[in-house]
């Protein structure tokens, strides 16, 4: 794989672009359910709803719609949406930078929590530390995402008014702004940081759950190598054995692993978003399926298939640089 | 691996008890089994119907450990219509457990099948497949899970298709890579050459022998699917109510978060001690089957 030259690999990764947009197209537009029945008044005529179909273009064979389909999005064309007829765009605009920022906040969170955790469970494998983290992590993991949003929520409603939280720890456990406030620039900022509190938490605690348990597995299997205990022979401290021996073994597996996990995070805020009434992405596409509204559904699966698939390359394309075993191959 | 002077010394990690007496896995064990034996038997148990209303107003959001107006005993409380939530969600705990097994078991199936046949077959039929197989892996899988069971009618059967439908591909990319290396080895030649078909082969020598991760994803893979479960029922995209299930009790007793927070809550800990013992158990077997089935950071919910 690693000697393929860059124009091939993003050539593959085209490929398999338009290969994922083409699957979801047939499976949305193969499911039963008519988006124009949906949209007309119950007492409509089915002259009216034959009207909108062939508005939308449903009414031709699917091919043609397909072919059509493909072109707009070639020329940047992603169609209007069928319920608000706002441009998915315009939808796409408002709704990713939520979850983006949802993402890479607790991406980052994650990484910073979830790989000295791991580190410090391999060293200490087999002992108490690492027995009580292990439980812990594999716990957090196996929590759903929503039922700790309902939980915290629980604990700053129920509980805050039950036990009298002071004020400063008085979260807010609803929506991205401070309703009816009025704020602007560093206040705003602010204010959303405030309400991203409790939602990029929990994404960041199962995030983190999830990457100790890796990251203790792969520190182990290191640690078992030849040359760290050649490096410990020498004389070296704990610290830099870790520091520069571990770490820049098992490096390059995270790395790969942060561009891997960064769409997974962005489709698992869905459950986040729905507890917390955040307007992302999830709620957008959510929205989307349940109306019928093709145009938004496969420009969201567009953005989520893109994302995963360049993030796939830029990893392949990264990892040589920071793996020496891996140039030249 | 080590050279052998050295190697007791100075190789530290194997300072752990050996696994198979690993108190962590015998506690997951017997969590889970305590889990499956209440879940069939509570239910039996229960004196009334756990799916029936009655006198709402007056049973319903008692508390944890407290008794209704008619003096029976609710060990963890009521939900919005009065029903026993400890039976309700034993209950559901049937439908969960066996949605977790069922789909993962047949996607990890499914998965070997597909690799198999694409290692084996090799040519187009390899290139398609493995193409396919990738495009879906591109898409994540909660996206995937939404689209399908969005469009197609929500309810058990689909959640349990789609679950099949969403979770094979990465089986069955470990399980061609498996195939592939056993077709090097001597065996093959031999059962060949004593005129073993190929399809005997293949079942009988190159997949039990390629075995090994896909057991582990599958045990892995259970949490996991109980976790998908959760979030579809959750959202109203899974198992409808009144049949109950962990994701749809939790989003039951949602409205009533601020006020009996118990409803919403109870069932997600039932989930948590499950998902927890089947990821325990799946570590577990993973070490033992040294595989390298690995399904990290993967969608969940």
């Amino acid at each position: 794989m690693s000697a393929l030259p860059v124009w091939r690999r993003v050539r593959d990764a085209l490929v398999l672009l338009w290969l994922v947009v083409s699957l979801t197209f047939l499976l949305v537009r193969l499911a039963p359910g008519d988006p124009a029945t949906m949209l007309v008044p119950p007492n409509a005529s089915a002259a009216e709803t034959a009207r909108l179909r062939h508005e939308f273009g449903l009414d031709a064979p699917l091919a043609v719609q397909y072919a059509r389909w493909l072109g707009d999005v070639l020329t940047g064309n992603l169609g209007a949406s069928f319920s608000t007829g706002e441009p998915v765009t315009r939808v796409l605009a408002r709704a990713a930078p939520i979850s983006l920022g949802l993402g890479a906040a607790s991406l980052a969170l994650t990484f910073l929590i979830g790989v000295p955790i791991g580190m410090l469970q391999a060293a200490r494998r087999g002992r108490a530390a690492d027995r009580a983290l292990t439980v812990l992590t594999t716990a957090v993991f196996a929590m759903p995402s929503f039922w700790i949003a309902l939980a915290l929520v629980a604990a700053f409603t129920y509980g805050a008014a039950m036990v009298g939280f002071p004020a400063w720890l008085r979260l807010p456990a609803f929506g991205i702004h401070t309703p009816g406030a009025d704020l602007h620039g560093w206040d705003e900022l602010r204010d959303v940081a405030w309400h991203a509190i409790l939602p990029v938490g929990i994404l960041a605690a199962i995030g983190a759950a999830g990457l100790a348990r890796y990251t203790r597995s792969s520190v182990a299997d290191v640690l078992g190598q030849d040359f760290v205990r050649t490096a410990r022979a020498k004389g070296a401290s704990a610290g830099r054995v870790f520091g520069r021996h571990v770490l820049a073994t098992v490096l390059p597996a995270l790395v790969v692993l942060l561009a891997l996990s960064l769409p997974g995070l962005v489709a698992g805020s869905v459950f986040v978003e729905a507890v917390f009434a955040w307007p992302g992405m999830g709620r957008a596409m959510l929205l989307a399926i349940s109306a019928r509204d093709y145009p938004v559904v496969m420009a969201s699966a567009l953005a989520y298939a893109a994302a995963v698939i360049a993030a796939n390359l830029a990893a392949d394309l990264v990892l040589p640089l920071l793996d020496p075993r891996r140039r030249g191959a | 691996m080590t050279s052998a002077p050295m190697a007791g010394r100075a190789a530290a990690p194997p300072r752990g008890r050996p696994r198979s007496r690993d108190p962590l896995t015998l506690a997951a064990l017997a969590l889970l089994l305590g889990m499956a034996g209440a879940v069939v038997v509570v239910p039996m148990l229960a004196r009334e119907n756990p799916l029936a209303i009655g006198d709402v107003l007056t049973l319903r959001y008692v508390a944890p450990l407290s008794r209704d107006a008619h003096g029976t005993f609710h060990l963890l409380g009521t939900d919005r219509f009065g029903r026993d939530l400890f039976v309700r969600m034993m209950l559901a705990g049937r439908i969960s457990l066996a949605v977790g097994v069922v789909g993962s078991g047949a996607a990890a199936a499914l998965g070997t099948a597909l690799g198999a046949a694409a290692a084996w077959a090799g040519g187009a039929v390899d290139r398609i497949l493995m193409a396919f197989t990738d495009a879906l892996l591109a898409i994540p899988r909660l996206i995937l899970l939404l689209v399908c069971a969005t469009l197609w009618r929500p309810g058990l059967a689909t959640v349990v298709v789609v679950l099949i439908a969403t979770g094979w591909m990465s089986v069955a990319r470990m399980t061609r890579a498996e195939v592939l290396g056993v077709r090097a080895h001597p065996y093959v030649d031999a059962a060949r050459a004593l005129g073993a078909s190929g399809t005997r082969v293949l079942w009988r020598h190159a997949v039990p022998n390629a075995l090994g991760p896909a057991i582990v994803a599958a045990a892995l893979g259970v949490g996991n699917a109980i976790l998908l479960e959760s979030g579809l029922s959750f959202l109203g995209l899974g198992v409808q109510p009144p049949e109950p299930s962990w994701g749809n009790m939790i989003a039951g007793g949602r409205e009533a978060i601020v006020t009996a927070p118990w409803v919403a809550l109870a069932p997600g800990l039932a989930l948590i001690v499950t998902v927890l013992a089947c990821t325990l158990l799946g570590d577990w077997l993973r070490d033992r089957l040294a595989g390298e089935a690995a399904g990290l950071l993967g969608d969940r919910a």
